[in-house]
């Protein structure tokens, strides 16, 4: 078990890893790194400063060891407009994203599981090519597309929920609640999308088991035999897929900071753009993946320990 | 005209009837993208003005019978900017599903063919995996500066190690066919077996899999424009639109809904299309999802 644990995080290793090679390449494939860290309007000086500074000047294996080093004691290096740690900027945005992240996974969870059990029983009729149609389109809506249409019905016409703004719920809990509808509803449309096929596909699978006809047989009724004995068994690929759709939800948590004025991560990185502060950039790009990668490591290492048809 | 050929004509007429009723969502997305894809054709015929020239003094107008969708905050007409958008966002879409499915193709069957490339093959792609794709993209964006041929790269580079590992399992099913260890019991240059017995393999995921990025491509394009980091701002996508529109959203809110509207339409277009391909080709497939 501990022994298994252990192979699970050190596989995580070489993950790591090649996403530090790409960060660390991508700088200097396109060009001087010197020049880029320095960003537009540096001088020939600061430029070569940074070069001293950051050790660039040094053999290319030396700086990729030096700047791994770095990262491992949490030196993230420091933005070029605010001239603050890239940490430090990190820690103050976090709530935010945070707090947006989980009312979504909480939400799209309760919505789309139910779904996809509904679709998944329902199979082939009305109802499932409903569900069906409803998560193709909630794929194919742009989420700041959802997010201004969203405003434009519920916040400028109807007037529910204010178009723009946050508030730290430790701050507010009530105009935090307010201001998280629409943020939540948008990021949802496409987890919601992603769980309810997902969903219904392995539900769908699992009603066709032998254990599934005795529970009928036994005179289990329909909601015990779809929610407990099937969806226990269909439960690893949709927490896998929930686990992996936190990618998705990464992307779309920078849109829709961005479009409900939100600062909180995506913030971050979309002022990092505009003033192409680039070591901010890669900063977030390290911190997403290293969240990422650690997030599907618990997903795993959860169900292994809960079901007991996985062995290792 | 011989009753054969009359018979094969009503045949095909048949066919087609018969694969309209089956997938009729797959069928309207069909007709929804050649629309689409011919409005972006004939773009220069159809947009009734420039549409970057700027008129000053017919900013956001309403829709009216000279600028049918109304003007932006520039004065530039908003139908022509759209009918130029579809351009670039079919451009993006097609072309990130080409060339991911082509590199993606060429990495996966090498991969999944010399036993000692695929560990470290695909420990790269998990690596790439784990960056989330956009954020992937604004970096390289960043870095290598705005055009609509890195937008394209930018896009391209998070969408192979999909592709890879699907190919990757179709190889790693097909190896131990009889008819490939055949081949290569005969003597078949390596490139060959690959070419003709293991590529065929290949080919229906593919296809379904090559309509499903074109549609994240497209949405990731709008999404890079959005964020500032995509398409150049001079050029009208959809993105750009929207990102110009934002600002005076609650004065014009059609500068947001039309280009938005497009989108969602386009991508849905495709997605739909995607969905009815997998289950035609793909059967194993459909049935699990």
């Amino acid at each position: 078990m501990w022994w298994f644990i252990l192979q699970r995080i050190v596989a995580t290793i070489p993950v790591m890893g090649v996403v530090a090679l790409v960060v660390f390449f991508m700088l200097r494939l396109s060009g001087d790194p010197a020049a880029i860290l320095a960003g537009d309007t540096a001088t020939q000086e600061q430029i070569a400063g940074i070069r001293t500074a950051l050790g660039l000047d040094q053999p290319i294996h030396i700086q990729f060891f030096t700047w791994i080093w770095q990262i491992v004691r949490g030196d993230l290096g420091v933005s070029l407009f605010t001239g603050l740690p890239v940490t430090t900027l990190i820690a103050q945005r976090l709530e935010p994203t945070v707090m947006l992240a989980t009312t979504t996974i909480i939400f799209s969870v309760i919505v789309a599981v139910p779904l996809g059990v509904l679709a998944a029983w329902k199979a082939g009729t009305w109802i499932d090519r409903a569900v069906m149609i409803l998560a193709v389109i909630g794929f194919s809506v742009p989420v700041f597309v959802m997010g201004y249409f969203l405003i434009f019905g519920f916040a400028i016409n109807l007037r529910w929920f204010p178009v723009q703004g946050y508030t730290s719920p430790f701050v507010d809990f009530a105009r935090f609640t307010n201001q998280i509808v629409l943020p939540t509803l948008t990021l949802s449309a496409i987890y919601i999308a992603l769980i309810a096929r997902i969903t219904r596909a392995s539900v769908i699978e699992v009603l066709n088991e032998d254990y599934i006809r005795t529970a009928r047989a036994k005179g289990q009724i329909e909601r015990r035999v779809l929610f407990v004995h099937a969806l226990k068994n269909a439960a690893v690929p949709i927490v896998t897929v929930i686990g992996l759709g936190i990618a998705l939800l990464i992307g779309g948590v920078v849109v829709t900071e961005s479009v409900y004025n939100i600062p909180g991560l995506g913030r971050l990185v979309v002022d990092a753009i505009t003033r192409r502060d680039y070591p901010i950039i890669q900063g977030l790009i390290l911190f997403f993946a290293f969240v990422y990668i650690l997030l599907n490591l618990i997903i795993d290492l959860i169900y292994t320990m809960v079901d007991p048809r996985i062995r290792y | 005209m011989t009753i054969a050929a009359t018979r094969a004509e009503s045949s095909a007429f048949v066919r087609t009837l018969d694969t309209v009723r089956h997938y009729p969502l797959a069928t309207l997305g069909a007709l929804i993208l050649v629309t689409i894809v011919v409005a972006a054709l004939c773009a220069p015929w159809l947009w009734t003005a420039d549409p970057t020239a700027l008129a000053p003094t017919r900013r956001l107008r309403p829709p009216s019978e000279a600028n049918w969708l109304g003007t932006d905050h520039l004065g530039r007409d908003v139908w022509s900017r759209l009918v130029h958008g579809a351009r670039v966002s079919l451009l993006v879409g097609l072309a990130v599903a080409v060339l991911s499915v082509a590199i993606g193709l060429v990495i996966g069957l090498v991969a999944g063919f010399i036993r000692w490339l695929d560990a470290v093959v695909m420990r790269i792609m998990d690596g790439l995996m784990a960056i989330p794709g956009i954020l992937l993209a604004i970096a390289l964006v960043s870095v290598s500066g705005a055009s609509t041929f890195t937008v394209i790269v930018a896009i391209m580079v998070p969408e192979i190690p999909r592709v890879v590992r699907l190919v990757r399992a179709v190889v790693l099913s097909v190896r131990e066919e009889p008819y490939v260890e055949a081949a290569t019991a005969v003597g078949t240059p390596l490139y060959l077996t690959l070419i003709r017995h293991v590529l065929p393999n290949c080919i229906p995921p593919l296809i379904v899999q090559a309509t499903y990025i074109c549609a994240s491509a497209m949405l990731t394009e709008a999404i890079l424009s959005f964020l500032g980091a995509g398409t150049p701002p001079t050029i009208p996508s959809w993105g750009n639109m929207i990102a110009e529109g934002r600002l005076l959203f609650q004065i014009a809110p059609w500068n947001i809904l039309w280009p938005g509207i497009a989108l969602a339409l386009t991508i849905l277009a495709v997605n739909v299309l995607g969905d009815g391909l997998r289950d035609r080709l793909d059967p194993r497939i459909a049935k699990r999802m």
